[in-house]
């Protein structure tokens, strides 16, 4: 560690930011193909229970996040319903890193569907119609035609959806707890400094880090959504 | 090869009761707007189903309510060109006309005997965006063809196009009607279009069809060439050109005798679709003298109808605007022969 550059935050505020990192991207990258098939059931299609559906989805936006992370605690605990089920197959979420992914995917998904949502109803039907009567099978239309063109949107989705799940607190603190190296994320080990006498500056510090990653993210994404639309 | 449609169909503002046969060549679907075109033809090419009915191609049942078949369509093999070309923005000219190639394969091998045809080829690597409204067409004219189809749908596709672009475009469809062997479904509002393109006419009003006939018999019929327009009322003649004369003047032969136009260019041998309207045809029940029109043929009244009158010239049909005292002047009543002073021709196609 002969840099000054990465002298600057302590090992344990390192690691904070590998595990947040590590978090929302296995998190985003796991859940944007169902928050891709949910977008599509929701703005595509018409059945009994659509609301529901919707509602189930944005449900996390509405609920205090600490209702959620208790629901998580007592579904997919090791002594929960599901935690049980899964547990003899080697996947455990509780008080782990993969419990923090589970939590960061469930609240920042009503942000991925709906971006990923207006994009489909903002495509023209017509050009699907159009891919129809040139012969292509329905699967084939969605992923030549319907994909590359909500592709701005996906990507706005999954922008979003990863700084959400950097930024999650709540329901990751319930349900994962705040340990270092296992499951304190980069806003615990923000909430874990405060708590400490001192500890402002290194808090001030990783603060400057959520924004950075934030802003760069949001901006990554405009830019490579913008290169797209010139290339129309 | 030929298309057999009688489809029912009910929603708020039109209930659409149709029936009608096209044959090889170019059917025009001729109406106002809002009079069920565009529903009939979404309802062939398989985009919207029917009520009840039956659609028949080439003895192949697209869809029978009776029979319960509806065929996506995927497996109808219709070619759609739309009046929004609806080509794949982001897809490259030659990808938009290659994306039915993995589908269709018959039609993969015409490849550049479409693109030559349509003047495609300085195009392929462009984007739908920087194309000009009438390549556009022109792309999605050739995706169609590619698309291996039975038959091809042309939905207004010169609707949303300036006069200029329209000029450019009608000579491939022209192209298209001469060298393509298949029925062509047109819809339009344009009476200029149809005239120019068609071989068959479906005139549809308020989700019926009013008449379906030849184009030719459409056009002297007193009844019904009033529903093109009064002032397109008349007759489509055909003839051959015979020679140039010696003053420039050319003589086209017609089954009714020679007629004499001007400032044509045209080469013997050359076959010419004319368009004779009503209200340039006067009529003389004695051979005329003395007259500055050249083009005096011997005609028989076969119809009169309020102020339009039918006459048979050789073995087609025309339409005289007679007012109607010169009717009862005249005594023209069926049967009557007479002579139609033709005061101009009109070319009806190059």
């Amino acid at each position: 560690m002969s840099l000054p550059f990465l002298d600057w935050l302590g090992p344990q505020e390192w690691q904070a930011i590998r595990l947040s990192v590590q978090v929302s991207l296995v998190a985003t990258i796991l859940s944007l193909p169902l928050a891709i098939a949910v977008a599509w059931l929701l703005a595509r299609r018409n059945f009994p229970g659509h609301g529901l559906v919707s509602g189930l989805v944005h449900l996390p936006l509405i609920l205090p996040p600490v209702v959620t992370g208790y629901l998580l605690l007592i579904t997919f605990g090791t002594k929960g319903p599901v935690g049980r089920l899964l547990e003899p197959f080697g996947i455990i979420f509780a008080f782990r890193w993969t419990g923090a992914a589970l939590a960061a995917a469930i609240m920042s998904f009503p942000l991925t569907v709906r971006a990923i949502r207006l994009g489909f109803e903002a495509v023209d039907p017509k050009l699907e119609q159009a891919a129809a009567t040139l012969g292509a099978p329905r699967i084939w239309i969605f992923l030549t035609v319907t994909l590359p063109l909500i592709f701005p949107a996906i990507l706005a989705g999954a922008t979003l959806g990863f700084a959400k799940a950097m930024g999650e607190f709540g329901a990751t603190i319930t349900f994962v707890s705040n340990i270092p190296g296992k499951t304190q994320t980069l806003p615990s080990a923000i909430y874990a400094l405060l708590e400490q006498p001192g500890g402002e500056g290194p808090a001030m510090r990783l603060v400057l880090v959520s924004i950075v990653v934030a802003l760069s993210a949001v901006i990554g994404s405009e830019y490579l959504a913008r290169r797209m639309a010139a290339r129309r | 090869m030929s298309l057999s449609v009688d489809i029912r169909h009910q929603f708020p503002g039109l209930d659409l009761n149709v029936a009608f046969e096209a044959p090889t060549g170019v059917t025009a679907l001729f109406g106002p707007s809002g009079c069920g075109k565009s529903t009939t033809v979404n309802a062939i090419a398989g985009l919207m189903r029917p009520d009840s009915g039956r659609i028949v191609l080439d003895g192949r049942a697209l869809y029978d309510s009776d029979r319960r078949i509806d065929l996506p369509p995927q497996a109808r093999r219709i070619g759609c060109v739309f009046q929004d070309a609806r080509l794949f923005p982001h897809m490259t000219v030659a990808a938009n006309l290659r994306y039915p190639a993995r589908f269709r394969k018959g039609a993969a091998r015409d490849f550049d005997r479409i693109v030559e045809m349509l003047a495609l080829g300085p195009l392929l690597n462009r984007r739908p965006s920087t194309l000009s409204g009438g390549e556009r067409q022109r792309t999605a004219i050739g995706r169609a063809l590619l698309s291996d189809p039975q038959l091809l749908i042309m939905d207004e596709p010169l609707a949303a196009l300036d006069d200029a672009r329209k000029e450019e475009i009608m000579p491939w469809l022209e192209r298209l009607r001469d060298e393509v062997q298949l029925p062509i479904l047109y819809v339009s509002h344009s009476v200029a279009e149809v005239l120019r393109l068609a071989t068959t006419v479906v005139l549809m009003q308020k989700g019926r069809v009013a008449h379906s006939g030849p184009l030719t018999q459409i056009l002297a019929d007193p009844e019904l060439a009033p529903q093109l327009g009064a002032r397109e009322a008349g007759a489509l003649i055909t003839g051959t050109v015979e020679a140039r004369e010696a003053d420039g003047m050319v003589r086209v032969a017609t089954s009714a005798g020679p007629l004499l136009l001007a400032d044509l260019d045209a080469q013997p041998g050359q076959m010419l679709r004319l368009r004779i309207l009503a209200h340039e045809i006067i009529l003389s029940r004695e051979a005329p003298v003395g007259l500055s029109a050249l083009n005096v043929l011997p005609a028989t009244v076969t119809a009169v109808s309020d102020g339009l009158v039918q006459l048979k010239l050789g073995d087609q049909k025309a339409l005289a605007q007679v007012t109607p005292r010169s009717v009862e002047v005249l005594g023209l009543t069926p049967g009557t022969p007479c002579f139609a002073v033709i005061k101009s021709v009109a070319m009806a196609r190059s």
